[in-house]
């Protein structure tokens, strides 16, 4: 569709109104973040680096230039992967920035009819919806389990699928539609002495795709002493949202996540996935122009935990088992890494594990490819990325892959079955390879394998 | 926006992607590291190979069109800045290691390689490339190269300018110039090298170039020293040199400098030191161990507060990181940092830096100084807010004023970062009306119609 010049006056006012100039202020142009940003790296582009992207909203917010396609366009093929804030000597809060500049043009983008009912379906329906949610996730469910996935392969009619779509069809877990919840109850008692009290935020894709991870990530937490609680009122996260620049939709999830765990009355926010946790540190950002909501905002994003974090405070109430000797390597999320600062507590645990010897992999920090829904808007910089990781993975010779978040996850299945890795290399969660460690020989946790065939 | 005549002859050598002239690719080619200075170019080029520099340039030199070669852009003096306008021609691409000669201990690349890439490879091979800006991590070698770039290893090593062995270079004509080569020793003639070195993109356009390269030292340790008095420091560092010890690095620190990095990297730095030397030695083991002691009983007589020797490797590392990341803590305190490199003879620091202090306070403007003592290279470091235009004007003076004694007592108003834009103003006063017309001269030779990077130096 044809943007009217109109549309871009608009755009170029949103700008003016909404980027915060402070923090545009920052940057001081040093180009540090310049070897650390993927789609620098990728392009060699200075236009498709973070000092760039900042040159670009400055000059937007300052009416020096209009709004173009291109100039959208470049904001879009940014992965939000947020490794240039790690790299910025001069703290510039790049995340921040990137969604105020995606929301500028988020609603007066005149969009295809097509992408406006997905963004609808996916931000205004689907997402904020947890009942929803499982709903597709049954449907899901049925088709993985019922025979008609086999029958579909057979008939070829998945080529009718765009290829990042077929090739995630392929490598998706078993879906499960009833959730965590379902299974252990809504608040579960510490084993042992008690530590405090966590309330687990299960997160809405991972609670269906990776229901087992969820459960076991209770079980640890429990055995680790400390009691958990799971509200039902919890929602998405709201970081889809955010990072398309659904900002309201974005407020209004966050709202209904802080209440759902004030009521619950819990010390740490525990979460499982970098993408959800770096999202519900950022409420008191969302929220800055919500007075009422900015302090019971900030102490809620303090309480905000990595699942990894809280496991090692209390590692001595986890004696591990020996596993079967073999060579693990871990792939940083890079919203945990970037976002919540969490480097080095996923890699103290995996290095606790008798039997496992940790390989870092060249470039673990850098960008999988997945960043969200990346991969569907932007494939080939996505397979990219994935095949370069693949590369390296393969260097490591390892044994084992170790991951943190739901997307991370499901892009680094795929660049392995892409890649013909499948035989030689499994993937997990880190919480489900911390399950394997426990469960040996101790009859609390049931076995994984129970789980995977839930 | 470009011609399109002139559009379409650029196109016919790069093709449509590698030329640009939309406002994306014009604003984000406007600036470099340099606070204060913007410019939109006509258009950016990104050629991939020698022979397409050549045609570039005959094009341009045939439309007059200005040429602004750009590597990373983070260069300190607005040497990138497009202020007339034209072509920014971007090297990144032309990013080749071609060759490391383990016979005469030279390495030939592209100008778009990376230097901390260039330092990696060679280091795998036992063998060093000294000079290390602070930028190293994504400055390229051709801007090193165009800026002689100097680092924290310069006191003992020497900067950019001594490992340039060989050059190729497209001058605007598009003829090809070869200077230098693998050779040690070479008197035929000028030293056309050397004139290239530090020439800021202004006499031609580097497309290849030999460094000479070291073996790699056996050894190296560092050791950090506090200071209650900035004159024990001062004195710390002469009589170092005096008693014939050559650091590889002699880094100084003042002590908001030492508060900023430490709130930045909280690596355990004293914040209530007046200041703080960093020193690292390199070399054969025993060599290094020794002129530790003998450094560590200076710092001590003349009454360091402080010693601490690097135990391991890992210390080691975070001590320099330190240092490394100096400059960059410093912009989280106001949002623009304007970093100077005022250098003066090695025994004029502690008057340098007290009149740094003094120009400080008449101005009420806030300088953090620090830089390599070692050769006496400063980096007075004023710290303040673009958009306070009174603020600018104080800054603008107390930076004039600086430079003028920087002159006065035998110094130079840029040591490493070159003139480009922003010093252009003052290197009258630092070269005299002479120095100046010999250098437009030179420049004329290479480049009458003077497309290349104009309005830079002079
Ligand atoms: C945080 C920070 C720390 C720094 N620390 C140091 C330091 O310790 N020591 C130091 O010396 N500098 C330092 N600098 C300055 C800067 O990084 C150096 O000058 C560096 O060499 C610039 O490299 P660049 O690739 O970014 O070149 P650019 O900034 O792109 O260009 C610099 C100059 O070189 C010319 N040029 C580039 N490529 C070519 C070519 N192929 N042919 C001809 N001319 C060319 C350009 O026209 C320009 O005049 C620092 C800068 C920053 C931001
Ligand atoms: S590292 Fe930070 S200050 Fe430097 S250019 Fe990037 S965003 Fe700007
Ligand atoms: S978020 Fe990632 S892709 Fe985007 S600018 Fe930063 S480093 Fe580059």
């Amino acid at each position: 569709m044809k943007k009217t010049d109109a549309s871009w006056e608009q755009i170029g006012e949103k700008f003016v109104q909404t980027m915060d100039r402070n923090q545009l202020a920052q940057c001081m142009r040093c180009g540090f973040c310049l070897p650390a940003c993927p789609t620098y790296q990728e392009t060699g582009q200075e236009e498709a680096s973070p000092r760039g992207r900042i040159a670009l909203m400055k000059a937007l917010s300052e009416g020096l230039i209009t709004p173009d396609q291109t100039i959208v366009d470049q904001m879009e093929f940014c992965l939000g992967c947020r490794a240039c804030e790690s790299a910025c000597p001069a703290g510039v809060p790049f995340g921040q920035l990137l969604e105020q500049a995606r929301s500028s043009f988020a609603e007066p983008l005149p969009r295809t009819l097509i992408s406006r009912f997905l963004r609808r379906f996916f931000f205004h329906w689907l997402f904020p919806y947890p009942r929803r949610l499982r709903l597709i996730g049954s449907v899901i469910a049925f088709y993985q389990r019922s025979g008609l996935k086999r029958l579909f392969h057979r008939l070829g009619i998945l080529r009718l699928l765009p290829t990042p779509l077929r090739e995630m069809e392929k490598i998706l877990p078993q879906v499960n539609s009833r959730g965590v919840r379902k299974y252990l109850g809504s608040t579960i008692p510490a084993q042992g002495k008690k530590r405090s009290r966590v309330g687990f935020f299960y997160g809405c894709i991972m609670d269906i795709v990776f229901t087992k991870t969820n459960i076991n990530t209770v079980h640890l937490l429990t055995k680790a002493g400390y009691e958990v609680v799971i509200p039902s009122e919890q929602t998405c996260c709201g970081a889809l949202h955010a990072h398309a620049g659904e900002k309201e939709q974005a407020i209004h999830l966050a709202e209904k996540n802080i209440t759902a765990f004030q009521q619950a009355r819990v010390e740490w926010v525990a979460s499982n996935a970098g993408g959800c946790g770096a999202m519900l540190r950022e409420y008191p950002h969302l929220l800055r122009n919500h007075r009422n909501l900015l302090d019971d905002a900030q102490s809620f994003a303090h309480s905000v935990q990595d699942v990894s974090q809280l496991l090692l405070q209390a590692q001595e109430s986890l004696p591990f088992h020996k596993l079967t000797s073999q060579l693990v390597t871990y792939q940083d999320s890079c919203h945990l890494r970037n976002g919540m600062g969490v480097i080095q507590e996923p890699r103290q645990l995996l290095r606790s594990i008798p039997g496992i010897t940790l390989v870092e992999m060249k470039k673990a920090d850098r960008c999988c490819g997945s960043a969200g829904i990346y991969n569907l808007t932007h494939p080939d910089l996505a397979f990219s990325l994935l095949d370069k990781k693949m590369k390296d993975l393969r260097a490591t010779q390892a044994d084992t892959l170790v991951t943190t978040n739901p997307g991370c996850f499901l892009q680094m299945k795929m660049g392995i079955q892409r890649s013909g890795l499948t035989h030689q290399v499994r993937i997990l969660h880190l919480v489900d390879l911390l399950a394997e460690a426990m469960e040996k020989g101790s009859s609390s946790i049931p076995s994984s394998r129970f789980f995977v065939s839930l | 926006m470009l011609p399109s005549e002139l559009k379409e002859a650029l196109q016919k050598v790069v093709g449509p992607d590698r030329l640009r002239d939309d406002p994306s690719a014009c604003l984000t080619h406007s600036y470099d590291a340099t606070p204060l200075f913007q410019k939109m170019p006509d258009g950016v080029i990104y050629p991939k190979s020698t022979e397409e520099i050549q045609k570039i340039l005959s094009i341009a030199s045939h439309y007059e069109l200005p040429i602004i070669t750009r590597g990373s852009g983070t260069n300190l003096s607005a040497s990138t800045v497009p202020i007339t306008g034209g072509l920014v021609m971007v090297m990144t691409h032309m990013n080749q290691l071609l060759e490391i000669d383990q016979e005469n201990l030279t390495a030939t690349f592209q100008p778009g390689l990376i230097t901390q890439h260039l330092h990696e490879q060679v280091e795998k091979l036992g063998l060093f490339y000294p000079p290390d800006p602070g930028s190293m991590q994504i400055s390229t070698m051709g801007g090193n190269i165009a800026t002689s770039s100097g680092g924290l290893r310069g006191l003992k090593y020497g900067t950019t300018k001594d490992y340039v062995l060989g050059l190729t270079a497209v001058l605007p004509s598009g003829a090809l110039l070869q200077t230098g080569g693998k050779r040690y020793k070479d008197v035929a003639g000028y030293n056309l090298t050397q004139l290239l070195v530090g020439s800021e993109g202004t006499l031609a356009v580097i497309t290849e170039a030999t460094v000479k390269l070291l073996p790699l030292p056996e050894y190296r340790q560092a050791m950090i020293a506090h200071f209650s008095d900035l004159d024990h420091a001062a004195s710390t560092v002469s009589e170092i040199i005096a008693a014939r010890i050559i650091p590889c690095t002699l880094e100084f620190l003042d002590q908001q400098t030492v508060q900023v990095i430490e709130n930045y990297s909280q690596i355990g730095l004293p914040i209530d030191a007046e200041a703080i030397l960093l020193i690292e030695q390199d070399g054969p083991k025993e060599a290094v161990l020794q002129d530790m002691v003998r450094m560590e009983e200076i710092c001590k007589t003349q009454n360091a507060t402080y010693v601490q020797v690097a135990e391991n490797e890992e210390e080691r590392k975070q001590l320099l990181a330190a240092r490394r990341n100096a400059l960059s803590a410093l912009a989280r305190l106001r949002p623009t940092t304007i970093l100077e490199d005022a250098t003066v003879p090695r025994s004029q620091i502690a008057p340098m830096v007290r009149e740094i202090r003094r120009i400080s306070q008449k101005y009420d403007i806030q300088i953090c100084t620090f830089g390599h003592a070692g050769d006496g290279n400063l980096h007075p470091t004023c710290l303040t807010d673009a958009r306070d235009q009174e603020e600018i004007e104080r800054v603008e003076k107390a930076l004039a004023e600086i430079f003028a004694t920087a002159i006065q007592l035998g110094g130079t108003i840029t040591g490493e970062h070159g003139v480009g834009l922003s010093k252009a103003p003052f290197l009258k006063s630092q070269v005299g009306t002479l120095g100046v017309e010999i250098m437009k001269g030179i420049k004329k030779v290479f480049d009458p119609q003077n497309i290349l990077n104009p309005g830079k130096i002079f």
